[in-house]
């Protein structure tokens, strides 16, 4: 079999997981590539979640299409300078609201092709949004970067016990396949009543901090439920751009500084980033 | 030229009448005859014994409330109909809630027959990965697996008699949908959303599934639909409003309820108690889910009633 290099110009891999659906994996994933573009780098997206790709409507890129070039298929871009590059089944179906029945082989080609036959160019990160759970696109992604030094992956729950449960069973994946897990972020934390601003725990509190703490790996913070930014991914918007000073966007920030960029490599980490 | 005769003794103007038309005059309607011979490779559906009916619980998207609704539909079904038996099957063998919402935890046993014996609370029997493996533990299968997991799950767990079987199924249109789509008869699915667009998207996707394959879609359940905030009382709909009477009305499905995002509903379901036998029958939370047996009740009877499609 030919020895194709996975991903030669890619400096850092980063993998979103849960164990669960719903915990907003995919909001995440958009919003960490999302604020490394605003911070200046070169940025992919890749979307494994074949069956119910989110990421294309959370960036508006619906109706957008994936062209080839001699070097492969070229990843859709949000803007002419290039600086964030996605890739998603969504863009490969004839009709968006086609649903994608496919049993566990065809998958794990298409996930390959995904990372063998994309032309990502030079990326200094590369973000990739997998399904709920631990099956065929998780053990193919993981598969496939063996050569890639992956810089690890970030778990993403919400703090209710169904929710906790099952990314407790993620955390021992990725401690069984030697995946390192950069940290547990807990998603869905508290609603702001528009009304009297009274902070209600909707989904419970505190199950990812513990879970955390119990597995041994850090807690990255907490993204409370906000509309705005419901309303951002539905309506393909950026989110970071337009509303950083909400407590949800200070929290990827602090993430990105904080866990993904490497020291050495950032620039004014002490001033507030500037969007 | 002389028309030669084939071994199996058709002619080749024999063959060209069979097969040919005035608007296919080379006989070449490939695509009927290529999907008449792929279905002689499919399996064929056969009953689990003893299951008279089979209702999935689905959503193309993860976390919008499948698990939560199939748990208290099946507990409302019950209530409705105290002298019928239900059951209950976690499909999803990654992420099975069920243990938790039903309280329900350990290793079954096997029967005479080798069956594996359903754990039952509350007047319900309950079969989920999440009792053959460690809390911890993660279930890294490939598809091939997942499909053998789901037969022994639906075949070899000693169900019988029921009137009705729940099935809590995983997210995703995947190996798991396949199966049990191709396996077993099911007399009707409920599509479970939330109102927000992502989430009606794979809703959609869902149900088009359903469609392709020849299950009927009886109903949408819009879950998480608003909030009412306990401090003011103030109703916002943290999700999106009209998102479920969009897709309703896109895929010809009705929405049979609107169950609101309530924090109750999520502690009862966490702490293994289920509000639907937790409250009481005056809750309007508990009144959402018994409409919602109701209406799925009536909805397949009239499936049932209606002369072969």
């Amino acid at each position: 079999m030919a020895n194709v290099q996975i991903l030669p110009n890619v400096k850092h891999v980063f993998l979103v997981l849960s164990g669960k659906g719903g915990v907003g994996k995919s909001t995440v994933s958009t919003q960490l590539a999302l604020t490394l573009q605003n911070c200046g780098f070169k940025v992919g997206l890749l979307d494994i979640d074949l069956c119910g790709p989110s990421i294309p409507r959370m960036l508006g890129l619906e109706n957008s299409a994936v062209h080839q070039c001699a070097q492969g298929w070229v990843p859709v871009y949000t803007s002419p300078e290039q600086t964030l590059g996605v890739m998603s089944v969504g863009f490969l179906l004839e009709n968006k609201d086609d649903p994608v029945v496919w049993r566990g082989p065809k998958k794990t080609a298409m996930i390959k092709q995904f990372l063998t036959d994309v032309y990502w160019q030079d990326l200094d990160y590369l973000i990739i949004d997998t399904p709920p759970g631990t099956s065929d696109e998780h053990i193919s992604v993981l598969e496939n970067l063996k050569t890639v030094k992956c810089d690890g992956a970030i778990l993403v729950t919400t703090p209710q016990a169904v929710a906790v449960g099952d990314v407790r069973r993620e955390l021992t994946f990725c401690k069984k396949t030697g995946l390192n897990v950069i940290g547990i972020l807990e998603n869905m934390c508290g609603y702001v009543c528009p009304h009297c601003s009274e902070c209600t725990n909707i989904f419970s509190y505190g199950g990812g901090e513990s879970l955390a703490e119990m597995g041994k790996v850090p807690f990255l913070g907490r993204i409370p439920i906000d509309p705005k930014l419901t309303k951002a991914t539905e309506n393909g918007e950026n989110f970071i751009t337009a509303f950083q000073d909400s407590v949800a966007a200070q929290a990827f920030i602090t993430i990105v500084k904080k866990y993904m960029i490497p020291q050495e490599e950032s620039m004014d980490v002490s001033e507030p980033i500037d969007v | 030229m002389a028309l030669r005769r084939f071994n199996f003794g058709v002619t080749l103007s024999s063959w060209k009448m069979k097969y040919s038309t005035h608007s296919d005059p080379l006989g070449t309607n490939l695509k009927e005859r290529q999907a008449q011979m792929m279905k002689k490779g499919l399996p064929v559906k056969k009953p689990i014994e003893g299951v008279k009916n089979v209702i999935l619980v689905a959503s193309g998207k993860g976390g919008v409330g499948k698990s939560t609704v199939a748990v208290n539909l099946a507990l409302a079904l019950s209530r409705h109909l105290p002298s019928q038996d239900v059951g209950l099957l976690d499909a999803d063998i990654f992420g099975p809630s069920i243990p938790t919402m039903m309280n329900l935890s350990g290793n079954p046993l096997l029967t005479d027959k080798n069956l594996i014996k359903p754990l039952v609370n509350y007047n319900i029997k309950c079969m989920s990965m999440g009792f053959l493996v460690d809390n911890n533990a993660p279930v890294i299968w490939r598809g091939l697996m997942v499909m053998s997991a789901i037969e022994k799950l639906l075949r070899q767990v000693d169900w019988s008699p029921l009137d009705y079987l729940i099935i809590d199924m995983p997210p995703g249109t995947g190996d798991t949908q396949l199966s049990i789509a191709q396996n077993i008869p099911v007399a009707g699915a409920i599509i479970v959303t939330t109102p927000q667009e992502i989430a009606l998207i794979d809703a959609r996707k869902g149900a088009l599934m359903f469609q392709k394959v020849g299950i009927p879609v009886v109903g949408l359940v819009n879950n998480m639909a608003s909030y009412a905030c306990p401090n003011c009382g103030h109703h916002s709909h943290i999700f999106g409003a009209t998102g479920a009477e969009k897709l309703s009305k896109e895929i010809g499905v009705d929405v049979l309820v609107d169950i609101p995002l309530d924090t109750s509903i999520m502690e009862a379901a966490d702490g293994g108690y289920p509000i639907v036998i937790s409250s009481t029958s005056n809750n309007p939370l508990v009144q959402a889910y018994m409409s919602l047996a109701e209406k799925v009740l009536s909805r397949l009877s009239a499936i049932k009633d209606e002369p072969s499609r």
